[in-house]
């Protein structure tokens, strides 16, 4: 195979706002103050931005969710583009980030700002945290066949998902709960994550059942806040205030029927098909990996990763969390900013952030050795996509 | 089970079909002719042949659990939990499922791998929901 194309662009840069709890703050501005330091951390200004990029795009999702579109921030942020591009469908939320790096590499543009912003903490601060179509009188469109049940959240979905995978493979809720502890234990290392306070296997265990097997520390905590990536040529590289991190690989593949209750296999997910993909253009090999960061909007879907990633072998992910393989100090150093479970929502790019940061040195007490391979897969049940990263 | 309030599925061209035979107690599926692929949700060309001579048919309503989940969280305040949310394979063709309620079955006794029949739950003059209890006769 040709060198893949991905291998022409690097991230140069990144950035975050505040990220919290209910920051009542506006999504324009909060976007803004990321991309503005994503764009000062690649030693660049605004008027070499030439592209832009987001996650969904101005959709009508659920409050606080979609944050604002490519255009208001492209005429907020005073700049002219040659690419620009957002939406829903796509492999996972890191979609634009992957077509960032190769409309860079096909020379569409040359420095592509690209953001996903949330204020699902905000906007549920006066109802609490609904459902997806609470209040609708009438239900259309895929959700249809899961709304009128009351499988009103992505929570219910994936439970099914997990379930199954317990019951063919013998998986504990123990096992969900090596992911959020290990993920809080993190946190506490991290000064922006949003839950710092170590928790205890007894805590975990007896937290209120949302959806079971997920309890509340199963699922990750709605935010606030912006993150912003600036996705460059690799001829920039030598230009960069910090070591550029490359593109290795990414995977964007979806074998399988796309559809949540039609998946085949729901012990796998689409990350099953994104990871292969993955692997299959590259000569780097799972053992190579030096830091996972891989979502947890739900603790299972951790799990569901690193057997699509080949950490482990199908079915075996439970035991491989076990014993601290996933700490810092451990085999594969896993979220290490405490992941969306304890670092906060920030769906998706949080991940991402923390694999620059690490790549480039930069994490402090939470620095993973000689860190030179990060792997970032995102997404959950038939939605996935993953990157290979390296120094 | 505790029930609660149900949204009705939109009539859409593709899925009136589907809620307007489970009002008349039918569950019903889009069948391809020639492959006999059940296509839930229906299509307009079977995925599996890519075939446009397709039917309705209607099928037993046996299905087995292929998992569940308890739900405990109300997604809008009053809501009434808990209550079952599963998701059943019918007999008829593997992997053909459904996401829907487990109904008349004490919670502690949710089984995977579990029979169950459909019973309709009528919600309008034209929609019912596919809901599923225990099958004592299998």
């Amino acid at each position: 195979m040709s060198e893949p194309l991905e291998r022409r662009s690097i991230i140069s840069g990144v950035g975050q706002s505040a990220i919290g709890r209910r920051l009542f703050r506006d999504d324009l501005e909060l976007t803004c103050d990321a991309a503005l330091a994503a764009i000062a951390d690649a030693g660049l200004c605004p008027d070499d931005i030439d592209g832009i990029g987001a996650y969904p795009g101005p959709i009508q999702g659920g409050p606080g969710f979609a944050g604002p579109g490519v255009y208001e921030v492209q005429d907020t942020l005073g700049i002219d583009v040659r690419w620009h591009l957002s939406g829903l469908e796509g492999p996972a939320q890191i979609s634009p980030i992957i077509h960032a790096a190769l409309a860079v590499a096909a020379g569409l543009c040359r420095h592509a700002l690209v953001y996903r912003t949330v204020t699902e903490a905000t906007a549920a601060a006066d109802t609490g945290r609904r459902g997806i179509g609470a209040g609708s009188a009438e239900i259309s469109g895929f959700a249809a066949f899961f709304i009128p049940f009351g499988a009103m959240s992505a929570a219910n979905w994936l439970a099914l998902y997990a379930r199954r995978h317990m019951y063919e493979f013998g998986t504990k809720k123990e096992h969900l709960g090596a992911v959020a502890i290990t993920a809080r234990r993190h946190a506490g290392l991290n000064p922006a994550a949003v839950y710092r306070t170590p928790m205890s296997m007894d805590e975990y265990l007896g937290a209120r059942m949302i959806s079971d097997p997920f309890g509340l520390y199963d699922c990750d905590v709605p935010v606030d806040g912006s993150t912003a990536v600036i996705v460059s040529s690799v001829e920039a590289a030598r230009d960069l205030p910090h070591p550029a991190v490359r593109f290795n690989a990414v995977g964007t593949a979806l074998r399988a029927r796309p559809l949540w209750d039609q998946w085949g296999d729901i012990t796998t997910m689409a990350a099953r098909d994104a990871a292969a993909h993955l692997w299959s253009r590259t000569d780097l090999k799972p053992a190579d990996v030096d830091t996972a960061q891989l979502y947890d909007g739900f603790s299972f879907l951790t799990l569901a990763w690193l057997e699509a990633l080949g950490f482990c072998k199908k079915g075996e992910s439970g035991p491989f969390v076990e014993d601290g393989r996933i700490a810092l100090g451990g085999a594969l150093p896993l979220n290490t900013w405490g992941g969306q479970l304890s670092g906060g929502r920030l769906h998706g790019f949080g991940f991402v952030a923390e694999a620059v940061r690490q790549l480039r040195g930069e994490c402090g007490a939470r620095q993973v050795p000689d860190c030179e391979v990060a792997v970032v897969g995102v997404g959950g049940g038939p939605v996935a996509g993953c990157m290979l990263l390296t120094k | 089970m505790a029930t609660f309030f149900r949204p009705l599925p939109a009539l859409e061209p593709r899925t009136a079909a589907f809620w307007r035979a489970c009002r008349a107690g039918r569950l019903e599926f889009t069948r391809c002719v020639p492959c006999r692929y059940l296509i839930h949700p229906s299509r307009p060309i079977c995925p599996k042949c890519r075939g446009r001579s397709l039917d309705q048919v209607t099928v037993s309503g046996r299905a087995r659990l292929h998992s569940y989940t308890v739900n405990h969280q109300a997604w809008y305040p009053g809501q009434a939990v808990p209550y079952v949310i599963g998701l059943v394979e019918l007999v008829e063709q593997p992997e053909l499922r459904l996401m829907t309620n487990i109904i008349n079955c004490p919670i502690d006794c949710v089984q995977i791998g579990m029979a169950l029949r459909v019973v309709f739950e009528n919600l309008s003059d034209e929609v019912a929901l596919p809901l599923f209890e225990p099958d004592a006769r299998t």
